[in-house]
């Protein structure tokens, strides 16, 4: 254990050289691509939101499955398949045919190759259920198809989400996928996340429908509140545009009024339409609905062929500005709810840094005065080599772009402490083989040696304490982990090759001398 | 020698009451759950206002119709925290944000709102459960494949009791159980493993140089041989520990605390539970002399 060769020495110091790069490398700048790099500070420390947004698929679910009663119903017209008494049950579609289509229904829906019940090889299920129960069927979503729908939603809710937040211009988002219906969305240095959780929490949906007064309108018709007040209208169910058809939206000062508005230009569907709408409606009120609720049911004075509009509604700057912004980066497939948040301040994250930076520097220098007493010129070595440590752990993360948390900071301060155990542990080892043995070399050379497998055993062991944390643990408490296991690699290094070489050294000139430790 | 045999029988009465008042605790007081697990908001404030106080703040908060509303000085008179169960209302934390500049002017910093909603707080709750129980059952397997199953039984004997034991004194003091707290449990799961590790890794070394040597007199060998290794280790890591105690910020109080009562814990019970359970199962040079075959 006492023998080190040249080369070994070399590479022991151009690995800890080359950590030691890459650790200093967060206090300066550098135009090198390779050693451009930093720890990234966790949302704990630079301060920012964590917000985790659930998807609410039952109004998507509800409405797929409403459309597919039309689409089932249409299809088997098609194929000459008369079925009957096709209704919604409890969100499940239900009909009956007579006994001579019974097969034939069930052949559609069970062919793999099936137009109307799409069959996902991946997972061998198809899209719905069919059951059959004396020629009459009960269809609905099977376990796979509901997965399908969900992931569906969340790519299109993911995809919406993303434009919003790029909208507003926060930097360096993080917004990721988990699940099948949540997205996590992390937002470094914001300094109001009020307003991204309110644009977060809209659906957007954008329709224009006539406000009709006989409740017989053959689309239906529905009473709906107004925005700002406790008002209603009974609003046609016909929708003559939606948000769909917008191609853009920006908040504007109305010369005229002197009010804020918000004004939008369609598409080429949207504008045909419009214009048709607006010239056969004149003196009609037309509602602009926004999630369910009334924003204004201006009268239509003029056809409107341009293409362009406003909306008015009493909007400050601000809101019209965040309508505006919603209408341009389109509407949800389904809402959104924020299950969980965590939001620190950019001056709470500056003090967790200060208190973090403060805690380890005192527990260091009280570990590094403790051993230095302990072990005299042992401890020195120990301390260099704890120090090469620290360095070798901040340029491991550094390397990897790691993220440091609050608790990721205890963990290296933690690693400080616990560090010089697997040295102390050699050092007492060595002493005890002292006692029995006048040989300087044998005596060391007997402490590594049989205090290997209690010091690998240990460190396994918090090692693997520290694997299931990073597993199961979120954000912060990663960040713990990650230092902490980190930490048992570069310990074991520093102890192995770097204070056992300083150890050696320093013992191969003092042979003779006895108390050596 | 330190005579650590001649008190076995004594602190393991003494463990097994700790044990059994700590799960007492547990069950009849239960642990503070704080909003990671129970769900909620908190609202951590910083007021640039010295009049402002917890009894005024708390007046004020009252008329929003909160529900249970606690307020705390945090760390120092000017940091405060609140927290409050869940409200249906997504746009409280802006609410009282409108209130409280009404009633004190604008003098507050929200530095911090958590608010985590009763299905990620079970979930969190349930994963905190399982990554303990998944950790217990490693460390089982581990010591088992590198040791016998009776110091597999003894090291989760010694784990065991830490993880009850300062879970029960965190039920006592009434302190609060988040998630970091989880990551401390792991961490004393880690520690107290390591403290065992190496006490039994001597032991087995003096099991294969002593034949006629009983477990009862090999285990205080064994105890003593590692004593100031032991020692040593502990103050260090409690030297690091106390340093993020004191000067690591009100966040990881908690964390530390849970840490510092571990590490004692963890330091006792590898000497006097993880060794007596060898000595009750009565292991000798044969237990071990199968293994190497």
């Amino acid at each position: 254990m006492l023998y080190f060769s040249k080369l070994r020495i070399i590479i022991v110091s151009l690995i800890s050289l080359f950590f030691i790069l890459f650790a200093s490398s967060n206090f300066f700048k550098t135009s090198n691509e390779l050693l451009n790099k930093k720890i990234n500070l966790g949302l704990d420390l630079q301060g920012g939101s964590y917000l985790l947004l659930e998807i609410d698929n039952t109004p998507v679910i509800d409405q797929k499955i409403q459309n597919l009663t039309i689409v089932i119903k249409n299809y088997f017209k098609e194929k000459n398949i008369r079925i009957n008494n096709i209704k919604l049950i409890n969100q499940k579609i239900s009909f009956s045919v007579d006994e001579k289509f019974k097969q034939s229904v069930l052949d559609e829906f069970t062919d793999e190759e099936s137009n109307i019940n799409p069959y996902y090889p991946r997972f061998k299920s198809h899209q719905l259920d069919i059951l059959e129960k004396n020629n009459s069927f009960i269809v609905n979503y099977s376990k796979q198809g509901i997965i399908e729908l969900k992931t569906s939603s969340q790519d299109q809710a993911l995809e919406i989400v993303r434009r919003r937040i790029d909208e507003i211009g926060t930097n360096e988002p993080n917004i990721l996928k988990r699940g099948n219906d949540r997205i996590l969305v992390e937002l470094p240095g914001l300094d109001d996340p009020m307003r991204i959780k309110s644009l977060l929490g809209k659906t957007a949906n954008l329709t224009f429908r006539f406000v009709t007064n006989n409740t017989e309108d053959s689309f239906g018709a529905e009473k709906l509140k107004y925005e700002d007040s406790t008002d209603e209208a009974v609003v046609s169910k016909r929708i003559i545009l939606s948000g769909e058809n917008l191609l853009d939206a920006q908040p504007r000062m109305n010369n005229e009024t002197n009010e804020t508005v918000v004004s939008f230009t369609l598409d080429r569907v949207g504008a045909k339409r419009f214009g048709k709408a607006t010239s056969t409606g004149i003196g009609k009120q037309l509602a602009i609905v926004l999630d369910g609720k009334i924003i204004s049911a201006p009268v239509i004075r003029d056809t409107i062929a341009s293409g362009s509009g406003q909306i008015s509604g009493g909007f400050t700057f601000q809101s019209a500005t965040d309508l505006a912004l919603l209408l341009r980066s389109g509407a949800l497939p389904a809402p959104l709810n924020i299950i969980e948040e965590r939001t620190v301040g950019p001056d709470l994250g500056q003090d967790s840094i200060n208190s973090g930076i403060i805690a380890l520097v005192i527990g260091f220098i009280l570990v590094i005065l403790f051993i230095l007493v302990k072990y005299k010129i042992f401890g020195l070595i120990t301390n260099v080599t704890l120090i090469i440590n620290l360095f070798l752990l901040v340029g491991i993360l550094t390397m990897f772009e790691a993220t440091l948390t609050l608790p990721g900071i205890a963990g290296i301060i933690l690693t400080v402490g616990m560090a010089v155990d697997a040295n102390v542990l050699i050092f007492e080892r060595i002493k005890e083989e002292l006692k029995n043995e006048k040989n300087n070399l044998i005596a060391f050379d007997g402490g590594y040696t049989k205090s290997r497998t209690a010091i690998l055993d240990a460190n396994i062991t918090t090692l693997l304490a520290a694997i299931i944390l990073f597993f199961m643990g979120s954000g912060p408490i990663k960040g713990f982990s990650l230092t902490l296991g980190v930490g048992i690699f570069t310990t074991l290094f520093s102890v192995y090759f770097i204070a056992r070489l300083l150890t050696v050294l320093y013992v191969l000139k003092n042979k003779e001398k006895k108390g050596l430790i | 020698m330190i005579p650590f045999n001649k008190y076995y029988n004594q602190f393991n009465f003494l463990s097994i009451s700790l044990v059994v008042v700590s799960l007492l605790f547990l069950i009849f007081k239960g642990l503070n759950f704080g909003i990671d697990f129970k769900g909620g908001t908190l609202i951590e404030l910083r007021s640039s206002d010295t009049k402002i106080n917890v009894s005024s703040l708390r007046e004020n908060l009252k008329q929003m119709n909160l529900g249970d509303v606690s307020v705390k000085n945090f760390g120092n008179q000017k940091d405060f925290l609140i927290k409050f169960e869940n409200s249906d209302n997504k746009n409280i934390i802006e609410e009282i944000k409108k209130s409280l500049d009404n009633s004190f002017g604008n003098n507050f910093n929200f530095r911090r709102v958590e608010n985590v909603g009763p299905k990620v707080s079970s979930e969190l709750l349930k994963s905190g459960i399982i990554a303990i129980s998944v950790a217990l059952l490693l460390m089982l397997i581990y010591i088992w494949i590198r040791f016998e199953w009776q110091f597999s039984l003894g090291a989760i004997a010694a784990l065991f009791h830490d993880v009850t034991v300062t879970l029960g004194l965190f039920s006592l003091l009434g302190l609060e159980i988040n998630l970091s707290i989880i990551a401390a449990v792991l961490t004393i799961v880690g520690y107290s493993m390591n403290d065992t590790v190496v006490i039994f890794d001597r032991v087995r070394e003096n099991l294969r140089k002593y034949s006629d040597i009983k477990i009862f007199e090999l285990t205080n060998i064994s105890i003593n041989e590692t004593l100031s290794r032991t020692l040593i280790t502990s103050v260090t890591t409690l030297l690091a520990l106390l340093s993020i105690f004191f000067f690591g910020g009100e966040i990881l109080k908690g964390f530390s605390l849970a840490m510092i009562f571990g590490v004692i814990f963890g330091t006792y019970s590898s000497i006097y539970i993880a060794n007596t359970v060898l000595v009750r199962l009565n292991v000798s040079q044969k237990t071990i002399i199968k293994e190497e075959d």
